[in-house]
């Protein structure tokens, strides 16, 4: 491995809305000699991208380049805020007067954007740095080859050109992940659509319209749950908890993938209801 | 007589005010609960659970709150070791110069038994509070010059406090400094003290004080003779040295009076010490008549919101609590801007110069808002800077007053949501009908460099076929049955209007803001055409119409 330590973006909304993800993602590549360094960093950038490109690149080059000062590969758990990270690199590379902008702001805090810094997330973290073998040898509670649907999430995965997670249009990544920890992913025709997040607040009967579907569709496929590695999307599921209880029917949760990891390594108490 | 009802009058205004401002927490509404509870039963409910609080494992909490939080003042030192002792040394030597010197009168009799105000120690330490004090303010100012990145929060009257508080240290130091100087004075101690009826004894007194300690200097001091000198000696032996220490041990005032030593004179003619005393006394009178309209408002509401934050956070007590709690953690802030310095999007301010984007200056947006003194521009402005606010939580971890801040924000946001005027809604704007703001020109240099400018580049999309593939793979056209209806555009149709650059059209299509970001139009394209980036553009390009930015300074390298 070459890398073994990483600057960690938690982003804005783990700690008050996830605290858990936060604590089991730790655990887990603590377990496998992650080392993780808790500089204070500010937003990616992704919330504010509707209202303004520069001010979301801005936001995003402003944690990458405490990275380069650092000399370590950012790591994210959050698939919108590994996405807009790579956007902006990706169009800090592509647009040299933004990047003369942009640069030019960070300047006043002595900080500079450079175009080698790894952006990294926490799956192909665990794929690629941590390795699928290790990962299935040290499975010593292995998932009982329970059916899990494996959502992508948007914002990782397209464009697949900028944010290089996975074949864009056929992604293994997550379910080679699930396999490892004895989960049997179910295959189910929704599983790279949306969850509906983005537009919870300005249209939420289409945002809660665009995640029913999508659990009907992987509750029909079989799976017992869905897997999210993604804070937004994991919020969004979140939701459907109280929907389904409402409408009286099973609810289909959403785990995170640390959830899942800390579960199949051990580092959970199985008498404890984590969910 | 007069100076006494100065005072009286000084802390009646003082008193009505803390109550007037306490009876504001029971008015001020803020968040989702509002509508339902009337001032009184709000009372009622905080007396309710004050009752209650008594009989709990709470109240071992709330006094580890008081001896950590508040005397000790931890959340501070956990900030910044510096400025945690600039705020004690101004706290505490404040505070005991309040009570050893200002009322003296009062506490000396139950404090000390031989008190005397020329007398060391209590000289002295009047000397060294002064210090402490002056030292700590001036720390403070200096940090908070440095952190605040030229974002000024504070008011009139806080800044009046702060030069108050200076005003009153320094007219006493300087007051002091008069009185060491002053033959007036000195006639004055020696009819009330020696009884003076000897002339000689009293000129041999006063050349003793002058050529010892260099205090009330004498014109013509001349064929002084050793007799004399012991003479001068004896007398002070006799009638000073019991209740009067040597004037060295004013460590500030003594300095001061070498300084102005050559204008003792002047000053004794036209008596600067009784007016340094009418200003020291004054500003003190003032500073307690408006401690209630200003930052040192803190001295009330930090305290007892720090208690009440111990009790865990705003949505953890009852629903009814929750209004009372918030006016009082918007009461609780000293305008310290710590919040600022750690915000995730402080950052963004940098490009979007709307200041309540920053949680120091929004605080102010939503305490108006709170007491209905919000404009309508105003409103806008709070209503943007609300939107961005992540809700990371980070202000309200590192809050000094403890602050329960992201319960502010959720609050506030549901109450701009609620009182639809507020809405930022920018896709209305541009709605048959709407206000139609004009777009900004694209691509001048000195603009903003707030698009890739992708929707004014026809090569970005003149490539475009029309072969609907962005609008077949669209989740958000799959999910609806009549999507002309729903929608008004398919993506499809609006990378048409693209092409015949009718881009003002798209702004207020229903797709445009229905659009989940999710990238498969621009994935599955054929063409390569960056359809989910120019939607993003166009959103960027509609905001901008609503919310027009401001150049930057930095576009100049």
């Amino acid at each position: 491995m070459a890398n073994t330590t990483f600057l960690y973006f938690p982003g804005c909304k783990i700690t008050p809305f996830l605290p858990r993800y936060d604590r089991a993602t730790r655990a887990v590549l603590g377990h496998f000699d992650i080392r993780l360094d808790h500089t204070e960093l500010t937003c990616c950038g992704y919330p504010v991208r509707d209202r303004s490109m520069a001010a979301s690149v801005l936001a995003a080059a402003r944690n990458l380049a405490i990275a380069d000062q650092k000399g370590l590969p950012l790591l994210t758990p959050c698939q919108c805020c590994y996405g807009n990270l790579k956007q902006a690199a990706y169009w800090l590379n592509e647009n040299s007067r933004l990047r003369r902008i942009v640069n030019g702001q960070l300047a006043e805090e002595g900080l500079r954007w450079r175009p080698q810094i790894p952006i990294r997330h926490l799956l192909t973290v665990l794929t690629e740095d941590v390795g699928i073998d290790r990962i299935r040898q040290r499975a010593i509670r292995p998932l009982d080859g329970q059916p899990i649907a494996a959502h992508y999430g948007c914002h990782a995965l397209r464009p697949g050109h900028v944010v290089q997670l996975d074949n864009p249009l056929a992604p293994t990544i997550f379910e080679n992940l699930l396999t490892a920890i004895g989960a049997t992913p179910v295959d189910w025709s929704l599983r790279l659509d949306c969850c509906g997040h983005p537009v919870s607040e300005r249209n939420p009967n289409l945002s809660r319209k665009l995640m029913t579907v999508k659990l009907e569709d992987a509750r029909e496929a079989g799976a017992q749950c869905v897997a999210t590695a993604c804070t937004y999307c994991q919020m969004q599921f979140a939701t459907a908890h109280t929907l389904n209880q409402e409408a009286g029917c099973a609810p289909l949760t959403a785990r995170l993938i640390s959830h899942l990891l800390e579960e199949a390594l051990g580092l959970t108490d199985p008498d404890v209801d984590y969910q | 007589m007069f100076m006494s009802s100065v005072a009286s009058i000084a802390l009646g205004i003082c008193l009505t005010g803390i109550l007037w401002r306490i009876g504001r927490w029971f008015r001020s509404r803020i968040g989702p609960e509002r509508a339902k509870s009337s001032p009184v039963s709000r009372l009622a409910a905080v007396a309710r659970a004050l009752f209650g609080l008594c009989f709990r494992a709470q109240a071992l909490k709330l006094l580890a709150a008081f001896l950590w939080d508040i005397l000790f003042q931890g959340r501070l030192l956990r900030q910044s070791r510096l400025r945690w002792l600039g705020h004690m040394a101004v706290c505490y030597g404040f505070l005991l110069l309040i009570l050893i010197h200002a009322l003296d009168d009062w506490t000396a009799p139950y404090l000390f038994s031989d008190y005397a105000p020329t007398m060391d120690p209590f000289r002295w330490w009047r000397n060294g509070l002064a210090l402490l004090v002056l030292g700590g303010v001036l720390g403070m100012l200096i940090g908070r010059r440095r952190r605040a990145a030229g974002i000024h929060t504070r008011s009139w009257g806080d800044r009046l406090a702060v030069a108050l508080m200076a005003v009153i240290v320094l007219s006493g130091v300087m007051l002091e400094s008069a009185q060491i100087l002053s033959p007036t004075i000195f006639a004055d101690m020696v009819e009330d003290y020696m009884g003076a009826d000897d002339p000689a004894e009293v000129a041999a007194l006063q050349r003793y004080w002058a050529a010892e300690f260099g205090a009330v200097p004498i014109p013509s001091l001349g064929g002084a003779m050793d007799d004399d000198t012991e003479a001068g000696q004896a007398a002070h032996e006799a009638y000073c040295a019991s209740c009067h220490s040597r004037p060295q041990s004013a460590f500030l005032s003594y300095p001061a009076s070498r300084l102005l030593k050559p204008a003792a004179g002047w000053m004794d003619t036209y008596r600067v010490d009784d007016w340094l005393w009418v200003i020291h006394y004054l500003a003190s009178c003032l500073a307690l008549a408006i401690l209630p309209f200003s930052q040192f408002f803190h001295l009330v509401a930090t305290p007892v919101n720090l208690m009440a934050q111990a009790t865990g956070p705003v949505t953890s007590g009852a629903p009814v609590l929750r209004a009372t709690r918030r006016a009082l953690g918007m009461d609780a802030c000293t305008h310290c801007g710590v919040c600022t310095t750690h915000c995730s999007v402080a950052p963004i301010y940098r490009v979007i110069p709307n200041t309540d984007i920053l949680p120091s200056a929004k605080l102010n947006g939503v305490k108006r808002l709170a007491t209905r003194r919000l404009s309508a521009s105003q409103t806008k402005t709070l209503a943007e800077g609300s939107a961005i606010c992540t809700l990371c939580g980070r202000c309200t971890r590192v809050c000094p007053s403890g602050i329960d801040l992201q319960d502010l924000w959720q609050a506030s946001r549901e109450d701009l949501t609620a009182s639809r005027v507020a809405i930022l809604d920018v896709r209305e704007a541009f709605r048959p009908g709407g206000a139609a703001p004009s777009l900004p020109p694209p691509g001048l240099a000195g603009s903003p460099p707030a698009s890739l400018g992708l929707t004014d580049r026809p090569e970005v999309f003149w490539a475009c076929v029309q072969c609907t593939t962005c609008t077949s793979v669209c989740p958000v056209v799959a999910a609806s049955d009549d999507p002309q209806g729903d929608l008004d555009l398919t993506p499809q149709q609006i990378m048409n209007l693209m092409r015949l650059q009718l881009k003002e059209q798209a702004l207020g299509c229903r797709m445009l803001w229905d659009c989940v970001t999710c990238y498969k139009c621009q994935e599955h394209c054929p063409q390569d055409v960056k359809v989910a980036d120019i939607l993003y553009e166009l959103r960027n390009a509609a905001y901008q119409g609503v919310m027009p930015p401001q150049p930057m300074a930095a576009d100049n390298h």
